[in-house]
């Protein structure tokens, strides 16, 4: 993985300190051109990952990129996936079944040629199949060399410890997909316990990691035992702590882990990519660099 | 049951996570596959057959005196999600049997679990704006959107509407923080996409004391991502303005006591969020399953969100029901 990977939260409206901030980037985001836009000086800068959701939006970006495949050949998207919000409101209005309706494409009860719901009952793995190939869509001839599944769904899973999922998702995402699982957490500690507890080593997570434990469930010292002492491939986000830190600071921190292999985060200004960019690179010198990089 | 409120209980170290009742076979046949809890789709089932210290209710709202009866009755420690009750009644009736039997009790109103909304109480507990003028209470988000098919949400009966949905929080909000509502001066309940229940709620209230202010909240406002609450106080020493990411605070004159300057200081939820041992969705939505928790090992009444302070909201929305009724009827 790249020691620098752009995140996408300032274009969706995505901003944990200031609802004012938020609509300033809504309405600077309001068009496509614009995304377009700041992701291409990310690439002037050198960044060669963009790590987002699978907001409706992305697919626009996705077209754009498969458009215009002498300047994206190389790049490098990394899925997350489900956008949460989505369903959500989904599952609120049209109930569970309702939601499965409309997002998996085709009809899914057909899908299932003997008993519809009844059979979609005992199969939920053929379900989740569905909607993360129905999710992949949009990045067909996209490299995709990691795929991530959101906080939201991996904590609820980590909570009712379904641990199986992360089993199944992890063989999916790997067959179908040649690519590296990701998962996205807010317990960084206790996720990892147990993936390794499933048989899952050295997995890829990206969770909060900053100076002042914003969004470290569990405590600092808990998070800085691991990253110290377990073996796992560690992204940081949140690293500015909603803007709690100055940039210098926040980076300097993550020095301190040798064992933090990316970055993760978003920016709306060629200024304050580029500042961020050197930053991460100047104080994660010892991380890896030589991951085999899989392109499907 | 609540998907979120059974992630959270599992992952909290002092309780095994026994049993869940629900009535989608789907979310049941989850449960059976993937995990060792028992499912039960019959509440009064799983309440006789199991052994339980507590239980989370977390049905749409015309299940919630039912079986929170039922499970107090048992002797069970409830926490039951908001809104409280649909009939002032039967809120009363649950308030008392809590109280006689003795069980730790708590509504599952969130926001109070957020940082920036207690430190806002405390600085109003302390004088800080010396006697209040003016206060607003506010809440948008896009909920419905366009007109669409209805659900339990699009019927007042069984606990929909915008009122018993968002407003309720933002009430709950006021009544806890700056003061119980007690007469309402003018009401507006608006629907601009839904069948059959506001979509909005605008309206004017005068607290016990006597400060007065505003209450405006939509559903239907899609240029929020998800939904935002906030609390704006004036008072003749300054003003705060509120919401779950930041405290923006202006005093005429600084706080030596709080430490505050004269004019703006901002104060941010990254220091003042309670610190969780399991997140999901929100610091909010744990800490107040921790808080639950630690009442009923510590032997502890709870102080935040009982039944009695959930049932003070639902005589504030019972006062809008009928305000509104004896509009339509006076034409």
């Amino acid at each position: 993985m790249d020691k620098v990977l752009f995140g996408d939260n300032q274009f969706f409206a995505v901003n944990h300190s200031s609802d004012e901030k938020s609509r300033a980037q809504a309405i600077q985001f309001k068009d496509d051109a614009a995304i377009i836009r700041v992701l291409d000086q990310a690439i002037d800068t050198g960044i060669n990952t963009f790590m987002c959701t699978t907001h409706d939006r992305i697919a626009n970006i996705c077209n754009h990129m498969r458009a215009n495949p002498a300047r994206y050949a190389d790049f490098n998207i990394f899925p997350c996936m489900p956008y949460a919000h989505k369903y959500a409101n989904a599952v609120t209005e049209l109930g569970i079944a309702g939601t499965i309706k409309q997002y998996v494409p085709g009809n899914v009860f057909s899908t299932f040629a003997k008993g519809g719901v009844a059979f979609l009952n005992k199969d939920f793995i053929k379900l989740m199949k569905l909607l993360i190939d129905a999710e992949m869509k949009m990045f067909n001839g996209i490299n995709t060399p990691v795929v991530f599944i959101q906080n939201v769904l991996v904590d609820m899973i980590l909570g009712l410890k379904m641990y199986d999922v992360f089993q199944e998702y992890d063989a999916y995402i790997r067959k179908k997909y040649n690519a590296e699982p990701g998962y996205i957490t807010m317990n960084m500690p206790a996720l990892l316990d147990a993936l390794n507890g499933i048989g899952i080593e050295n997995p890829i997570i990206c969770s909060s990691i900053n100076k002042i434990g914003f969004r470290m469930s569990g405590g600092i010292e808990l998070y800085e035992k691991y990253l110290n002492e377990k073996q796992f491939r560690p992204i940081a986000m949140q690293v500015l702590a909603a803007g709690a830190l100055r940039p210098k600071e926040a980076i300097e921190y993550l020095g301190r882990f040798p064992q933090i292999e990316s970055v993760l985060f978003g920016a709306s200004s060629k200024s304050h990519i580029q500042e961020t960019k050197d930053l991460i690179e100047g104080y994660l010198k010892q991380g890896k660099t030589d991951e085999p990089v899989v392109v499907r | 049951m609540g998907l979120s409120h059974a992630a959270i209980v599992g992952a909290h170290p002092q309780v095994e996570l026994v049993a869940v009742c629900d009535t989608s076979s789907l979310v049941l046949n989850a449960f059976k596959k993937f995990s060792q809890i028992r499912t039960y789709s019959d509440y009064t089932k799983m309440l006789d057959g199991e052994n339980l210290n507590f239980v989370i209710v977390a049905t749409p709202t015309r299940f919630h005196y039912p079986i929170v009866k039922y499970a107090l009755e048992k002797g069970i420690h409830t926490f039951c999600e908001k809104p409280f009750s649909l009939k002032v009644q039967e809120g009363n009736e649950l308030v008392e049997i809590a109280r006689q039997k003795k069980l730790v009790n708590q509504v599952g109103y969130h926001n109070h679990f957020i940082g920036t909304f207690r430190e806002l109480k405390r600085l109003l507990q302390n004088g800080i704006l010396g006697e209040l003028t003016h206060f607003s209470g506010e809440a948008y988000g896009p909920v419905v959107t366009r007109e669409k098919g209805a659900t339990w949400r699009s019927k007042p009966e069984e606990g929909g509407g915008c009122l018993y949905d968002y407003a309720s929080h933002v009430l709950n909000l006021i009544q806890e923080i700056v003061g119980r509502p007690t007469q309402l001066n003018g009401l507006l309940l608006k629907n601009f996409y839904s069948n059959g229940v506001e979509d909005a709620v605008y309206a004017l209230l005068t607290l016990e004391g006597g400060t007065s202010g505003v209450l405006s909240v939509n559903w239907s406002d899609e240029t929020y991502r998800k939904m935002s609450t906030s609390v704006t106080v004036h008072g003749k020493r300054g003003k705060i303005i509120c919401d779950a990411t930041e405290l923006k605070i202006y005093l005429k004159e600084p706080s030596l006591q709080e430490r505050l300057d004269k004019g703006w200081t901002i104060k941010y939820i990254t220091d003042l969020a309670i610190p969780v041992d399991y997140y999901l969705r929100g610091e909010e939505y744990s800490a107040q399953i921790d808080y639950f928790i630690d009442c009923i090992v510590n032997n502890n009444p709870s102080q935040h969100n009982t039944f009695e302070q959930g049932l003070y909201t639902d005589k504030i929305i019972e006062m809008f029901i009928d305000n509104a009724k004896n509009n339509i009827a006076h034409g």
